[in-house]
């Protein structure tokens, strides 16, 4: 292979870029992944990245659906939405009456779906002693209808007599609640047709007078009726089940996808230019020592070079995370450790060819120090194909990943692209049809993948034509 | 030749020490686990044949004595008193593992219900050979015929779309391909099994059918994978010996374009074609593991990711070994082929 000097300025690598449609793809898809590596850091909760793993987090979502946009057929949505209401979206108003201290919430949402939702709960936390609070459950409906469908005294704390003594309490009335369908019953009579209570959610949405969905703005009102104004309720959420959720729908253990997916682009930017950065400066300096250097040296480092380059780093890693688990640093330290010597068996034939240039001859003579000359003359020549390989390096990187994490080998802590689709696989996806499961991630893979390699082919292109046409 | 022969020497050298690296690190990393689980062994065989040989004692100490002087009799045996990094032990259990003389699985046998892991790895090995050399061959030749093609139209969009794709297809995961290929043409349109576990057994006359159409699947996952790439590396080197002067002269006087394309340029395109062919194997050999786990194709793959989720030590070892000598052959042969089409190579001598 030829190698010319070749002024490595900026506006150099400006024009190459300008003249790349590859180029610019490439950098357009990396300012994107960019990008939604901030908005997640800044502003997804935490709570979810950590939560990741723990089903109690997870329980309000829909297990399996499908994405929302899916439903928007021609006459508009079909399939009911999954709505998470919470504290934020539902009005407070605080009360006392008579010595009771009376905690209302109201939840409104829109009903424009063609199928009832497939259930509802109420999920709350509250505080309260010795007397249990009386709850209530009011749904205004868009015909204007009130139903009572709960009105009922919650079970008391064990053991406590004090009234003082507050004990924190988290439950949840289901639809199927035995109470709601009682209290559903006495309203049968304002219907023209029976309606079957026993399935409280297919009665509360439908019209009195034909057997279909009641569409338009509902209203749950929470009410606690604490005995003690110590007692206080700390949150309140209503859930209409659905089969559709979100941007990315939900995984079989009610993971929001699209939170995963989002997490997964700082963690794979993390892995994929750690690894590549790292290796390809080791690739750099080890090549360079060894083409200067010459002779013995340069025998010992390229054979210990050709043994790295045969290592079989799958099985290595397999075998290294099967006896002490992995987690994310030192995946990467592996790879690192696994992944400089194709680099530096480049580096070193091209410094073979710099050494010979004739000002670092010159240089040589003039009594310039080895390091001073390589520093000052080899690496400022070699710095652009270095950034060319940083980037050709990425999408491996991101790949041995995903291999790992497939096996089950990855950190368990932490939500990658390649633990979703693990985990799609062994939940055996592909042949239940569960298709917003498998493609996101691995398009994501693809793409941060793509996007560093058509860089790392438009900055060979620009410094070593040759091998990159 | 002196010359071939003293790289080829060299090579086989190295890879030697690869291998014998590669052993002693999973002997230093699963020896303990290896111990206990054989102790573990040792310990039920003596409480069943005690059972068995229905000896009475006169108490309980009596029979716990007695069982803990069988068992340490038969730890001292098997040389397990020593811990599995003094040298004796050591150097036995690398032999060992050269030999395959694993004992047995705890949770897989073969198809005729041998525990032992020899006949397990045994019998897996042909179908991953079958698939992976298969696949690489397939490739191969669809590259050596795209490759020149796209070289005759560089820089038209044929050739940049393909610069694309292939950059796209080698970022992609390839089981995560693989899983699509589930979904498209298992799930929608059903039309090959979504297992590649074939269902007849291996006497029935028809087994080689049965075996090549579940192998489908997995095989074109992988070959539509790999095309582009190799096209576009095919084409990279043709597109460079095509500057060559001698492929000028060629042209002037009057050898047919196709002859220089598929002839000449090929040729000489081998030995830096082949390079990039080394460097390659290595990942679309892991990748291939990775496949037959989303494919459950019946070889050594699938049962790297069974053995790790159930934990069967004797197994994983086995395979490292296994997985470790194919790869090192491949890597051999592939240098092999190098170093013969190399002139730099022979011109040493």
């Amino acid at each position: 292979m030829t190698f010319q000097t070749i002024p490595s300025s900026k506006s150099n690598i400006i024009r190459g870029f300008r003249s790349s449609k590859l180029g610019q793809t490439g950098i357009i898809i990396l300012i994107l992944l960019v990008g939604i590596s901030i908005y997640t850091v800044t502003s997804v909760p935490l709570t979810s990245f950590r939560q990741w793993n723990s089903p109690s987090y997870w329980v309000d979502y829909p297990a399996s659906a499908a994405p929302a946009w899916t439903n928007l057929g021609f006459f508009g949505p079909t399939a009911a939405v999954h709505t998470i209401l919470t504290s934020e979206s539902g009005e407070v108003s605080k009360q006392t009456d008579r010595g009771i201290y009376i905690v209302s919430r109201s939840f409104s949402t829109n009903f424009e779906y063609n199928s009832y939702p497939t259930d509802f709960m109420i999920p709350y936390s509250i505080r309260y002693g010795s007397i249990p609070p009386v709850l209530e459950i009011n749904v205004t409906r868009p015909d204007g209808y009130n139903f009572r469908i709960y009105y009922s005294a919650l079970p008391s704390n064990d053991g406590v007599t004090v009234s003082s003594q507050l004990q924190s309490v988290s439950s949840r009335i289901f639809s199927t609640d035995q109470d709601i369908s009682k209290n559903l019953r006495q309203y049968t009579s304002l219907f023209k047709y029976f309606p079957d209570n026993t399935r409280p959610q297919v009665m509360l949405f439908s019209d009195t007078q034909k057997k279909e969905i009641l569409k338009g703005p509902y209203t749950f009102e929470v009410t606690f009726y604490f005995y003690d104004d110590q007692d206080s309720a700390d949150e309140i959420r209503v859930i209409l089940g659905g089969t559709v959720y979100g941007f990315l729908g939900t995984d079989a253990f009610r993971r929001d996808l699209a939170i995963g997916i989002l997490w997964g682009t700082p963690v794979a930017l993390f892995i994929g230019l750690t690894v590549a950065v790292a290796t390809s400066f080791i690739a750099m300096i080890y090549g360079i020592t060894a083409g200067y250097k010459g002779g013995r040296v340069d025998e010992v480092m390229m054979r210990i070079n050709d043994f790295f380059i045969s290592l079989p780093v799958l099985i290595l890693l397999i075998l290294i995370s099967v006896r002490y688990g992995l987690n994310i640093f030192l995946i990467v330290l592996l790879l690192i450790l696994f992944g400089w010597a194709g680099g530096a068996r480049l580096t070193r034939s091209l410094s073979l060819q710099i050494k010979t240039f004739q000002y670092v001859e010159a240089s040589k003579m003039m009594g310039e120090s080895d390091m001073k000359i390589i520093f000052r003359h080899v690496v400022p020549q070699l710095l652009p194909l270095t950034f060319a390989t940083i980037a050709y390096s990425v999408p491996g990187a991101i790949l041995a990943e995903a291999g790992l994490s497939l096996l089950g080998l990855s950190d368990l802590a932490i939500p990658t692209w390649g633990r979703i689709l693990n985990e799609a696989n062994a939940a055996s996806a592909t042949t239940l049809g569960l298709w917003w499961w498998i493609i996101p991630p691995g398009i994501m893979i693809g793409l941060t993948g793509l996007s560093f390699a058509l860089i790392g082919y438009t900055l060979e292109h620009i410094y070593n034509p040759r091998r990159a046409r | 030749m002196a010359g071939f022969y003293r790289l080829l020497v060299r090579r086989s050298i190295n890879l030697l020490i690869v291998l014998f690296l590669v052993l002693v690190l999973t002997v230093a990393l699963l020896g303990e686990t290896m111990d206990k689980i054989l102790t573990d062994n040792i310990r039920q065989q003596v409480i069943g044949s005690l059972i068995e040989s229905k000896i009475k004692f006169p108490n309980a100490e009596a029979r716990q004595a007695y069982m803990d002087q069988q068992i340490e009799l038969q730890i001292r045996n098997l040389g397990l008193d020593e811990p599995w990094y003094s040298p004796k032990r050591f150097l036995n259990t690398i032999l060992k593992v050269l030999m395959l003389d694993l004992g047995r699985s705890y949770f897989f046998t073969n198809d005729n219900g041998s525990p032992e892991v020899k006949d397990i790895i045994a019998e897996r090995v042909p179908l991953t050979l079958l698939l992976f050399t298969s696949a690489t061959v397939i490739t191969f030749i669809f590259g050596l015929y795209l490759g020149p093609y796209l070289a005759e139209r560089y820089g038209k969009t044929i050739d940049k779309a393909n610069v694309f794709v292939s950059m796209f297809s080698s970022s992609l995961p390839t089981f995560w391909v693989g899983m699509i290929m589930i979904y498209l043409f298992a799930f929608i349109v059903p039309i090959f099994p979504a297992r590649s576990t074939p269902q007849s057994s291996p006497s029935d006359p028809l087994y080689i059918i049965d075996l090549l159409y579940h192998m489908a699947l997995p095989l074109i996952t992988l070959v539509i994978l790999s095309i582009a790439v190799q096209s576009y590396f095919v084409r990279l080197f043709v597109v460079n010996i095509l500057d060559e002067d001698f492929i000028r002269a060629k042209r002037a006087i009057g050898v047919p374009r196709k002859k220089i394309l598929y002839s000449h340029a090929l040729r000489n395109a081998a030995p830096p074609l082949l390079n990039s062919i080394i460097i390659g194997l290595a990942a679309s050999f892991g990748g291939a593991l990775l496949v037959e786990t989303v494919f459950d194709w019946p070889g050594i793959g699938s049962l790297f990711y069974q053995a790790i989720t159930v934990f069967d030590v004797p197994i994983i070892i086995g395979l490292v070994y296994v997985s470790t000598m194919i790869y090192i052959a491949a890597v051999f042969l592939t240098d092999l082929a190098y170093s013969a089409f190399d002139p730099r190579v022979k011109a040493i001598s």
